[in-house]
C-alpha cells in the first residue's frame, strides 16, 4: 500500500489496518510526515511537527509485536490544536507571547489519546488565543484553505481543519468556544464536534473563556470524531466542571447510524432565525435541499423558534472578553512566556512584554472585557450579557421541548478570501452567529459537510442536541453523512483539488 | 517623619474610636486551597526551601485549573460555626483582578458576593472580667499570594530595593478571612478588646485543630481598622487599614497608636487619608502604605472555573455536633462548676491555669483548693524561676497534697513544706512526707507533756491566762510548735495549753 493510500484512509480504517498488522504505525505515521512534509508548505496547518513522532510510532509497535493488547486507536497518528498543553512540544496558543513555551504536563484530552496509543503528529496552527474566525490573526501567520488556498480555512482552529481536510492527519483535536471546531470543519468539508460543555476535560487548554470553551474532535468522517470522543471524553478530577457521569459509545451510535439509514421517528427543528435571513443564498438551498434529504430519510421536520438568538454575537462578545481579560492576566512575563527586557519597575516590564507579545485583536477583546467587568458597568454589561445567556438556554429548552435535535447551517457563508474581512472585527463577529448560541446554552453542536456552494467551495450541516445527548449527533449526523455520500459516490473531502506544491 | 499623637486620655475624651478587624486565618489542610500542591501552613511543611512546594497552578502555568479542596470547605465551615456564623446552602468563589507579581495568575480567587459564613458573634472577655460581644460580619474562603522578598534596600520593603525574589511556595494556601462588623462603644478598652478579640479567635482556631494559628510564622494575620469620630457624631470617621501587625501585643499597641495618631491630625484641624498602613514592631509606630479607596476596582465577576460550594445540610450539621466546647462557653461552665468570682477566674485564665486546675479537680482536689496551690505557692515559686506553673508539678500532685491536707496528715505549713520536696524532685507528697519525717504530731500525751513544760518555762505567761488574757498563750504555743518542730495542729495545741492553764 502506497503513502498516498494511507493518507487517504480514514482513522477507522487506518485503525482496522494497523489493528491486522498489514501496516505498522512507523508506515502509518510516516506517510503523514510525509504528506505534512509535501503540502503544509502551502497550507501552513502545522505550527510545530513532533520530531519525536516516529519513536512514539516505534514503541507501540513493539508493544503491537509483543502481544500487548492495545486499544483500538493504538499507533493511529493524529493532529493537536496548539491551544493544548503537550509534554516536550512548544504550545504556544498561537501567540508571541508563549513562543517556545513547552509545558511541563500534558493537557487531559492530550494525555488520553497518549494512554490510547495514538501518535501525536505535531501541534496546529489557530488563530492568537483561538480570538477569530479564519486563524489569520495567529502570530505565526495564517492558515489556508485546501480547497482554494485564497481562502480561509476558519477559525480559531483553522489549522485542524486544514490538516485533516488536506489528509495531513486523519484526525486532530480541536477547541470550541464559540464555534472554533464547527466553523472550520464547515468550511473546509470536514467533519468536528463541540462536545456538551463539561464532557471533555478543559484541564490543560489554554483558557479563552472558561465558561464557553470545549475540546472536542476533527475528522474527515462522523465516525472519527466519535473514536475520539470515546477517548477523551469522561469525568476529570482536574477540571472541576468535568461532567460526572457515564457516557455511551459515540463510535458505536456512529456504526449504527451509518448502518441505518433511516432517520425514522427522528424529530427534527429547523430554527427559523437561522435558515434564510443573514444566510449567503447558495448556503440556504444547499441547507434546505439536506432538510428535504432528512424528511425523505424518514426524519419529521419541525420549525422551532429561538427569539434570543438575534441577542447571541452581542452577549456572547461581552462574556467572551470578559473572562479573557482575566484569564490572560497571567502572561505578564514573570513566569513563563515573553519578556521585553527594558529597565523600570516590574509593571513596566509586564506592561512593555504585553504589548508586544500580544496581537491586536487580543488587545481589543481585553480591553473590551476589562471595560464591560469594570465597576460601575458590570449590570449593564456582564449582567446584561448573562441574563441573555439565560434567554437562550430557554429557547433551546422550549426548542428541544418540541424536536429531539436541531438543525441550522453551519455558517453563514463559505469561506472568504484571506484579508476580506481582517480590518472589520464586526463582520468577522457577526460569522459566528449560527455557533455562539450552542456554547452560550452549554449544549453539544456537530458540522458535517452538506455539499458545494455556487463558488465550489464546501458548506457545513450543523446539528444540536440537548445538553449530554452527544449521542444523538453522532447517531443522526452518520446517517445523513452516509445518505450524502451515497449521492456523492464518497465523502466530500475527496472531491478536494489536489495540493500539489510548497514542501516544507 | 514622626507622627505627632495626642495623650491616649484625652482623645478618649474628644473622639470616640470604632473598630473593624480582618483576621486571615491560614488552614494546615494537607494540601492547598485549589491544588494538590503541599500546604506551606501545614507543620510538616513550613520550612521549606522557597519554590518547592509548588505545581503548574501555583505558577498559575497556561492550561492550569482550580478545583476546591474538600479538607479547606469542612475546615471553613467548623470556624463559621465556631464563630456563631450561618452556612450558606451555596457559595460561590469570584476572580478578584488585579496585577502583582506574588499572584501568579494576576487574580486571586477569593469569595465575594457570596460567603460561605456569614452573621456571627464572638464573646471576648477583659481582663477586669467583662464581656463583650464582637459582631461577626463574614467568613470567606480564598488563596494566599506568593512571599516577596526585596533585596538591596535599606528597609527590605519595595522601595529602593536593587530587585524581588518570589516564593510561590505560599500561592494557593487555603486562607479564611474573618470580617466583624464596626464595633462601637469599645471606648478605653479599644486597645484591649482589640487584643482580646484576636486571642480569642487564635483561641478557637486552636481549639478546632485548623492551623498552627502562629502569628509570628504568618498563619494568623490581623489587618486593624480604625476611625475616629467626634463625640456626639453619628457618621463614623475616615478609617485607616493597618497591617503586618504579627503579635497579639502589636494589636493592642497599634490600635493605640492609631487612635493617638489619628487624634492628633483631626484635632489640628486635619483629615484623615483612608489608606492602609504598616506596622514597625521596633519602633511602634505605622507608616503610611498605598492609599485605599472603596473605589478600587478588582473587577470581580464569578470564578467561572469553579462550580458553587454546596455543602449537604447532613455535613453542616456532622460539623456542629463535632465542634468542640467553645472557649468562653467552657469558661462560663467552669466559672459556674467551680463557683469562681469573676475576678477569681479572670486570674487563672490570665495565668493560663484553666486546664491545669480542671485537671487538678479532676484528681480530686476541691477546686478551691486547687486554685489556690496553683496561683498560691506554685505561681510564687514558678514567677521565681520564670517557668511555667504546670512545668513544676502535675495536678496529680497537687490533689494528692491536699488530700494529706484534708485528712488532717499534714498542716499547710507541712504541706508547702511536702511541695518544695515535690518541685525539687524528691517524689510524690506521700513519699516526699515520709522521707522527711513530715507528719501531724497527733499523740495526746506528748504534746500534753510539751505544754507542761513551756508553761512551767513561762509562769509569767501562765498567770496572765490564769488572768484571763488569753491571747498571751500564743508565746506558750509558739514554744510548743518549735519544739514540736512544726509537727503538730496549732489550733490543737491551743485547745491543750487553755485546758492545762486552767488546770494548774
Amino acid at each position: 500500500m502506497t503513502s498516498q493510500d494511507l493518507t487517504r484512509s480514514s482513522g477507522a480504517e487506518l485503525a482496522g489496518l494497523l489493528a491486522a498488522g498489514d501496516v505498522s504505525s512507523v508506515e502509518a505515521t510516516q506517510a503523514h510526515l510525509d504528506r505534512i512534509a509535501a503540502v503544509d508548505g502551502e497550507l501552513h496547518a502545522f505550527l510545530h511537527v513532533n520530531a519525536g513522532a516516529l519513536d512514539e510510532a516505534r514503541a507501540i509497535d513493539d508493544r503491537r509485536a509483543a502481544g500487548e493488547r492495545l486499544h483500538e486507536l493504538a499507533g493511529a497518528p493524529v493532529a493537536i490544536k496548539d491551544v493544548l498543553c503537550t509534554i516536550g512540544m512548544p504550545s504556544t496558543s498561537g501567540s508571541r507571547i508563549l513562543e517556545g513555551w513547552v509545558p511541563p504536563y500534558d493537557a487531559t484530552p492530550v494525555a488520553r489519546l497518549k494512554a490510547a496509543g495514538l501518535v501525536a503528529l505535531g501541534k496546529t496552527n489557530m488563530d492568537e488565543f483561538a480570538m477569530g474566525s479564519s486563524t489569520e490573526h495567529s502570530a505565526y501567520g495564517p492558515t489556508r484553505n485546501p480547497w482554494d488556498l485564497e481562502r480561509i480555512p476558519g477559525g480559531s482552529g483553522g489549522g485542524s481543519a486544514a490538516a485533516v481536510a488536506a489528509f495531513e492527519a486523519p484526525f486532530a483535536l480541536g477547541s470550541d468556544t464559540g464555534g472554533s471546531i464547527r466553523q472550520p470543519a464547515a468550511v473546509t468539508g470536514s467533519v468536528g464536534v463541540k462536545p456538551t460543555y463539561g464532557g471533555v476535560s478543559r484541564y490543560g487548554a489554554i483558557a479563552l473563556a472558561s465558561s464557553l470553551d470545549q475540546v472536542g474532535p476533527v475528522s474527515r468522517t462522523v465516525l472519527d470524531s466519535a473514536l475520539i470522543h470515546d477517548v477523551i471524553g469522561g469525568h476529570d478530577p482536574h477540571d472541576s466542571t468535568s461532567l460526572q457521569r457515564e457516557w455511551p459509545s459515540f463510535a458505536a451510535a456512529a456504526r449504527e447510524g451509518a448502518a441505518s439509514g433511516s432517520l425514522a421517528g427522528l424529530k427534527v427543528g429547523v430554527i427559523r432565525e437561522l435558515d434564510t435571513d443573514g444566510i449567503a443564498a447558495d448556503v440556504a438551498a444547499r441547507f434546505h435541499e439536506t432538510v428535504a434529504l432528512i424528511e425523505r430519510a424518514g426524519g419529521e421536520v419541525v420549525e422551532v423558534s429561538m427569539p434570543s438568538v438575534e441577542y447571541a454575537v452581542a452577549a456572547y462578545y461581552l462574556i467572551l472578553p470578559a473572562e479573557a481579560s482575566s484569564n490572560l492576566a497571567r502572561f505578564d512575563s514573570v513566569r513563563f512566556g515573553l519578556r521585553v527586557e527594558q529597565g523600570g519597575t516590574v509593571e513596566d516590564v509586564m506592561a512593555a512584554s504585553r504589548e508586544a507579545g500580544f496581537g491586536p485583536e487580543v488587545k481589543r477583546r481585553i480591553i473590551l472585557g476589562t471595560y464591560a467587568l469594570s465597576a460601575g458597568y458590570y449590570d449593564a454589561y456582564y449582567g446584561s450579557a448573562q441574563q441573555v445567556r439565560t434567554l437562550i438556554q430557554r429557547d433551546f429548552d422550549a426548542a428541544f421541548a418540541q424536536a429531539d435535535v436541531l438543525v441550522s447551517p453551519s455558517a453563514p457563508t463559505t469561506a472568504f478570501r484571506l484579508g476580506e474581512k481582517i480590518d472589520d472585527p464586526l463582520a468577522m463577529y457577526a460569522n459566528d452567529i449560527t455557533t455562539i448560541p450552542a456554547n452560550l446554552a452549554g449544549i453539544p453542536g456537530m458540522s458535517i459537510p452538506m455539499g458545494l456552494g455556487d463558488d465550489g467551495l464546501p458548506v457545513g450541516l450543523q446539528l444540536l442536541a440537548p445538553h449530554f445527548e452527544d449521542v444523538r449527533l453522532y447517531r443522526a449526523g452518520a446517517t445523513i453523512e452516509a445518505l450524502l455520500a451515497e449521492q456523492w459516490g464518497g465523502i466530500l473531502a475527496t472531491k478536494a483539488p489536489a495540493l500539489t506544491g510548497g514542501a516544507r | 517623619m514622626k507622627d505627632r499623637l495626642m495623650d491616649f486620655d484625652e482623645a478618649l475624651e474628644r473622639y470616640e474610636p470604632v473598630l473593624g478587624f480582618e483576621v486571615h486565618v491560614e488552614l494546615g489542610t494537607r494540601t492547598k486551597m485549589f491544588s494538590a500542591a503541599p500546604n506551606p501552613a501545614h507543620p510538616d511543611h513550613h520550612d521549606a526551601a522557597p519554590n518547592t512546594l509548588i505545581d503548574p497552578l501555583s505558577l498559575g502555568l497556561p492550561g492550569s485549573l482550580p478545583v476546591v479542596n474538600d479538607e479547606a470547605i469542612r475546615y471553613s465551615i467548623s470556624l463559621g460555626l465556631a464563630l456563631g456564623c450561618e452556612i450558606a446552602e451555596s457559595s460561590r468563589f469570584a476572580r478578584k483582578n488585579y496585577y502583582y507579581p506574588d499572584t501568579p495568575k494576576n487574580y486571586q480567587i477569593s469569595q465575594y458576593d457570596e460567603p460561605i459564613a456569614f452573621e456571627g458573634s464572638v464573646e471576648v472577655q477583659l481582663a477586669d472580667g467583662r464581656r463583650i460581644d464582637i459582631p461577626i460580619e463574614r467568613a470567606h474562603m480564598e488563596e494566599d499570594a506568593g512571599k516577596l522578598t526585596h533585596v538591596g534596600g535599606a528597609t527590605g520593603r519595595i522601595q529602593g530595593a536593587e530587585y524581588s525574589l518570589v516564593d510561590y511556595n505560599r500561592a494557593g494556601v487555603p486562607l479564611v478571612e474573618i470580617v466583624t462588623k464596626p464595633i462601637v462603644g469599645a471606648e478605653h478598652s479599644a486597645p484591649e478588646i482589640a487584643k482580646a478579640y484576636v486571642a480569642t479567635i487564635r483561641d478557637i482556631v486552636l481549639s478546632l485543630g485548623i492551623s498552627e494559628a502562629r502569628m509570628e510564622r504568618g498563619n494568623l494575620r490581623c489587618d486593624a481598622n480604625v476611625s475616629l469620630r467626634p463625640r456626639g457624631q453619628e457618621r463614623f470617621g475616615t478609617r485607616t487599614e493597618t497591617k503586618n501587625v504579627n503579635s497579639l501585643r502589636s494589636v493592642e499597641r497599634a490600635v493605640r497608636y492609631e487612635i493617638q495618631r489619628q487624634a492628633a491630625i483631626l484635632a489640628g484641624g486635619g483629615t484623615i487619608t483612608q489608606e492602609t498602613r504598616h506596622w514597625h514592631e521596633d519602633t511602634g509606630t505605622t507608616s503610611p502604605g498605598r492609599p485605599k479607596s472603596d473605589a478600587d476596582d478588582y473587577r470581580y465577576f464569578p470564578e467561572p472555573d469553579l462550580l458553587p460550594v454546596e455543602p449537604t445540610r447532613e455535613l453542616v450539621e456532622q460539623l456542629r455536633a463535632a465542634l468542640p466546647e467553645q472557649p468562653a462557653v467552657r469558661r462560663r461552665r467552669l466559672q459556674s462548676d467551680w463557683g469562681f468570682t469573676d475576678l477569681e477566674l479572670q486570674d487563672v485564665v490570665n495565668a493560663g491555669l484553666l486546664d491545669t486546675i480542671e485537671a487538678t479537680v479532676a484528681a480530686g482536689a476541691s477546686p478551691a483548693a486547687a486554685r489556690k496551690w496553683w496561683t498560691g505557692e506554685l505561681a510564687r515559686v514558678a514567677n521565681e524561676r520564670g517557668v511555667d506553673a504546670a512545668s513544676l508539678v502535675t495536678p496529680g500532685h497537687v490533689a494528692e497534697l491536699q488530700r494529706l491536707v484534708d485528712e488532717g496528715t499534714l498542716t499547710d505549713r507541712l504541706a508547702r513544706q511536702a511541695l518544695e520536696g515535690v518541685v525539687a524532685g524528691e517524689g510524690s507528697p506521700s513519699e516526699v512526707a515520709a522521707a522527711r519525717g513530715l507528719q501531724v504530731v497527733s499523740d495526746e500525751g506528748a504534746l500534753v507533756a510539751a505544754v507542761d513544760e513551756a508553761l512551767a518555762a513561762q509562769p509569767d505567761v501562765l498567770a496572765k491566762i490564769q488572768d484571763g488574757k488569753v491571747q498571751a498563750a500564743g508565746a506558750v504555743i509558739g514554744a510548743v510548735m518549735k519544739a514540736m518542730r512544726g509537727q503538730a495542729d496549732a489550733a490543737r495545741v491551743r485547745e491543750i495549753v487553755l485546758e492545762r492553764a486552767a488546770q494548774s
